[in-house]
């Protein structure tokens, strides 16, 4: 019951600031809101038993990724943009087409029922390990290429950021 | 050996004369360059005179070149040639007259070595002729003529052209002329008579034409020889036609082809042949209507107006008719034409000549005239007597053209005879010469004129091919003929002097080189009748016909032809009155003549006056030659010309022109084609592409938005395919 | 109405936050907006794979979601980098503003 709730409290925090994030003028409003869907988001992990990632989101998402919005936006002069047209002139199609997109998902998603995307025989939760653990033995075994290259990429994404945001001299 | 073998000779002396001029004798005989002041006496004389040109010896002139010693020899060899000529054909008609056959042919080569062919008769045939002489008597009598008359006219030359330019030139083309007309003579068929037929038309064009800085002359040169050649082409088409139809040429070939053929009643090919080759004669013989060129032609040299106008070349027409008397003696029709135009021609051309103030221009007239009656004397039949016309106006007509020479040397120039009166005290010589010849050719008894005209007469009225119309004509001409010659006469020698004064001043006889051929041939014209005496005069034995006899075998078988139509029986008494009528018509002529121009001279300008357009029209020649301008020179050639010239331009130039704009307009064709079609079709593929590009272009609108719009609407698609699934 | 949680509201969330962050990318001018609503976009698709990783017993899925979560980091970075150099060219931050390779 109180599974239910959380999670019904937790999607309405995601949602409610999901939408907020895309109809604030105010650009850092839009970035204050996108941290509350967040945190929104972060809750439901944590319901789903993904401490870790409920860890990793906030101080990732939200403490690095917002931040460096945030940031961005601070140094991007926002102050006349707010004044001006916020939406573009293909709201209407655009948003009819996304809510057939979100109907047709939600119909495939709802016609299986309740029980659906669920296995015959329920996986137990796992003896004793730890949510950190079970992913740290997967992620430095299974996956450690992937992993090796994530870091690439993130090497990768520092330098081009570096490079772009980098005056001409 | 014999003479005759070689009677190829006589054609080719005066052949070598005419070569030696024409290779040498511009250096014998050096000519000067003619500056203005030479011409100007010229000229000055050009404005009064119109016809004769020379220079007075005694003036001392601009061109005084009779200094060349080397002309002497001209002088001798030139004439000298036609001697040998002379000497030669005197023997071999000697030699010829032993014969009892009195036919000789010499062969030098085949000529013509043609292909043989089928006669119109379905015979075979070769197409040759050879370079053949014939003697037999009537060329006998032919090449004396020529060679006698021709030489007596040469010595006279010496005289009248010694101090003219181009001396040699004279000489040689007069050689060339004499050699051209032996071989016409001479020739044993006749494809080589048509070589010297051409021949003496070249000679008489390069004579007549000699004064050739003269327009008129060159002029008149043109016109005889262009008339000539009409008749030529005539000719040609009838020598044709004798190849395809007798399968040659050869006279006694074609003799011996026609001598056992029936005579043709009505127009048949034989008739067809000879009114062909009488064409020929028209034009070389000045009858009607190819005889204009004649009277043009006294603008040559007076000598050259007597031999080749007058005693030879103009009677080649004749001598051709009467070799060709087999022929002529079996087309009745033809023949008829021949008698009729001769004697048409012959009283056109009196008529004519009773109202011309020029001395050579009567003369002229009066030699066509008298060719009339040859012509007319053949189309009866009596071809002897045509002949015998022919020898004896040769002398008398050459007397008179060479006295009218003798006349106009002494006057300067002047040949107007209303400018000349009075004379025959200062030129007595020249006078009585020329009376001889007026009365020979007026028909007075004892004369030659009077026994061939008179037996020409004759024979008009009693051959069975006669008529008395033919007589009549004849009679009325010799009328004409007397009374315009005697007019002549008076004109020129009797009554008061009109000379003018600066020339009567240095009117002289001419010199014995001229006066002795004068003589020479007064002689012919007074005695050389009497081997043609009247059967009719029983007082005179056959030896003063011998003539007549000496031709008879050539006009054999002509005579028997005639014989057998049954000859109307004609009195003796008939022939005298005729002979009679005609003494007296001669007479009557010459009277009238004396009183109108001696007795009375103030009539002839009332009759003029009075006579109105009836003198007009005969001084101006019946019109004849403004007709024939008219009608061939305006209408023919230059008619003819212009329709061409529009034919070229209209059709010719108007084809060029059409292919041209047909060019144009397939090019226009093909353009547009090529633009709007093959260009079309690229520029469509361009705009269906473009047109195409427009629906999509808008997709690319630059707007990163609209491709995630996009990329939403894929997925819609995708999702929704799925559903619908 | 509080009946027990399946997989199913978990993708039906997820599906919301797609729709909304969808919305969001293609509806508003602002470039950072846009990357915030990419952001959004990214959280539905890990709150996806994390439900499935949770209900299938598989950790692959949380794998991914970390995966996930640093490519984002990244990506955002680049991303805003590139704004900044777009920013300074065109001094504009409307996505409809940038039409370079319009036709």
């Amino acid at each position: 019951m109180w599974n239910a709730l959380f999670f019904y409290l937790f999607a309405l925090i995601a949602l409610g600031g999901g939408v907020l994030v895309i109809t604030r003028r105010n650009a850092v409003h839009s970035a204050l809101w996108l941290v509350v869907s967040l945190l929104g988001v972060a809750g439901e992990f944590l319901l789903l038993g993904a401490e870790f990632l409920f860890a990793v989101q906030i101080i990732l998402y939200i403490g690095g990724v917002v931040l460096l919005i945030l940031f961005v936006i601070m140094l991007v002069n926002l102050d006349q943009a707010a004044r001006m047209r916020q939406f573009n002139r293909q709201w209407a199609i655009a948003g009819l087409c996304a809510l057939v997109v979100g109907a047709e998902i939600a119909y495939f998603v709802w016609r299986g029922g309740p029980q659906a995307f669920q296995l015959a025989t329920p996986v137990s939760a796992g003896p004793g390990e730890g949510n950190v653990e079970q992913l740290a033995d997967v992620l430095f075994s299974r996956y450690l290429l992937p992993f090796e290259i994530a870091s690439l990429l993130l090497l990768v994404a520092v330098i081009g950021s570096v490079v772009m945001a980098k005056k001409r001299s | 050996m014999q003479l005759l073998d070689w009677i190829w000779l006589i054609p080719l002396f005066p052949l070598a004369g005419a070569v030696t001029m024409l290779l040498v004798g511009r250096r014998l005989d050096p000519q000067p360059k003619l500056s203005p002041v030479a011409l100007a006496p010229e000229l000055a004389r050009e404005l009064g005179r119109d016809t004769h040109h020379h220079s007075d010896p005694h003036t001392g002139q601009a061109h005084t070149h009779s200094g060349s010693r080397w002309r002497g020899l001209i002088s001798w060899l030139c004439p000298g040639t036609v001697f040998l000529s002379l000497l030669l054909s005197v023997g071999a008609v000697l030699e010829l007259a032993q014969k009892p056959h009195k036919v000789h042919e010499v062969v030098l080569y085949s000529w013509l070595a043609g292909f043989s062919f089928t006669t119109y008769a379905g015979q075979a045939a070769r197409y040759v002729a050879d370079l053949g002489f014939l003697l037999d008597p009537l060329s006998a009598v032919m090449i004396l003529v020529v060679t006698f008359v021709g030489f007596v006219i040469h010595v006279y030359s010496i005289g009248y052209m010694g101090h003219e330019t181009g001396y040699y030139r004279f000489f040689g083309y007069l050689n060339l002329f004499v050699f051209f007309m032996l071989m016409l003579v001479l020739a044993n068929n006749y494809a080589l008579l048509f070589v010297g037929w051409e021949g003496v038309g070249l000679c008489s064009y390069l004579l007549i034409g000699f004064y050739f800085h003269r327009k008129s002359a060159s002029d008149a040169g043109n016109k005889a020889f262009i008339v000539n050649r009409i008749g030529d082409a005539a000719f040609i088409c009838g020598l044709l036609l004798m190849f395809a139809v007798l399968g040659s040429v050869r006279f006694l070939d074609v003799q011996q082809a026609l001598e056992h053929q029936e005579m043709e009643t009505g127009f048949g090919i034989l008739s067809l042949i000879a009114l062909l080759l009488f064409i020929g004669a028209t034009g070389k013989s000045a009858q009607v209507p190819l005889y204009v060129w004649l009277p043009d032609a006294m603008e040559g040299p007076t000598p050259v107006s007597a031999l080749i106008h007058a005693a030879t070349m103009v009677t080649a027409g004749v001598y051709m008719v009467a070799r060709s008397s087999v022929l002529y003696s079996l087309t009745p029709v033809t023949s008829g034409l021949v008698a009729t135009i001769g004697a048409f021609t012959a009283i056109l051309a009196a008529s004519i000549a009773l109202v011309q103030t020029d001395i050579k221009r009567v003369l002229a007239y009066s030699t066509v005239s008298q060719l009339g009656y040859m012509f007319m004397a053949a189309g009866v039949g009596a071809y002897w007597v045509a002949i015998f016309h022919l020898y004896t106006h040769a002398f008398f007509k050459a007397l008179l053209f060479l006295g009218a020479g003798s006349v106009i040397h002494a006057l300067q120039g002047e040949q107007d005879i209303r400018k000349m009166g009075g004379l025959k005290d200062r030129i007595p010589v020249t006078y009585w010469t020329m009376v001889i010849a007026s009365l020979a050719i007026a028909g007075i008894p004892g004369l030659a004129g009077f026994f061939s005209k008179d037996e020409i007469l004759w024979q008009a009225y009693s051959s069975p091919w006669g008529s008395t119309a033919l007589w009549a004509v004849g009679t009325v001409t010799a009328l004409m003929t007397a009374f315009y010659m005697w007019r002549l006469m008076f004109l020129t020698f009797h009554g008061p002097s009109r000379v003018e004064p600066h020339v009567a001043a240095h009117i002289h006889e001419s010199p014995r080189v001229m006066t002795i051929p004068l003589l020479i041939l007064a002689a012919g014209s007074a005695l050389g009748g009497w081997i043609g005496v009247p059967k009719a005069w029983h007082a005179f034995g056959d030896q003063f016909r011998l003539f007549e006899h000496w031709l008879e075998p050539v006009f054999e078988t002509a005579n028997l032809r005639l014989a057998m139509l049954g000859a109307v029986e004609h009195s003796v008494q008939e022939e005298w009155a005729l002979m009679g009528l005609s003494v007296l018509v001669a007479i009557a002529g010459i009277a009238l003549a004396r009183y109108l121009y001696v007795v009375r001279p103030e009539l002839p300008d009332r009759i003029r006056e009075s006579s109105g357009p009836i003198y007009q029209v005969l001084r101006n020649k019946w019109y004849v030659d403004e007709l024939y301008y008219f009608l061939f020179v305006d209408g023919l050639a230059k008619g003819g010309g212009r329709l061409l010239g529009r034919f070229d331009q209209a059709v010719i130039d108007g084809w060029v022109n059409g292919t041209a704009w047909f060019t144009r307009l397939t090019s226009a064709i093909s353009g547009w084609w090529d633009f709007w079609v093959v260009d079309g079709a690229v520029r469509l593929l361009a705009f269906v592409v473009k047109v195409l590009s427009y629906p999509v272009r808008v997709l690319q609108t630059g707007y990163v938005q609209a491709y995630a719009l996009a990329v939403v609407l894929g997925a819609a698609a995708a999702l929704g395919y799925i559903f619908l699934r | 109405m509080l009946e027990p949680i399946t997989p199913v509201h978990f993708l039906l969330l997820s599906a919301a936050l797609l729709l909304v962050g969808t919305i969001g990318v293609l509806t508003r001018r602002n470039i950072v907006v846009i990357l915030m609503s990419i952001e959004l976009i990214l959280n539905a698709v890990n709150l996806n794979l994390v439900a499935f990783s949770r209900y299938f017993g598989e950790p692959s899925g949380q794998v991914f979601a970390i995966f996930v979560i640093t490519m984002a980091a990244a990506e955002t970075a680049v991303a805003l980098g590139i704004l900044i150099a777009l920013f300074r060219n065109r001094q504009t931050v409307f996505a409809d503003e940038i039409d370079l390779l319009k036709w």
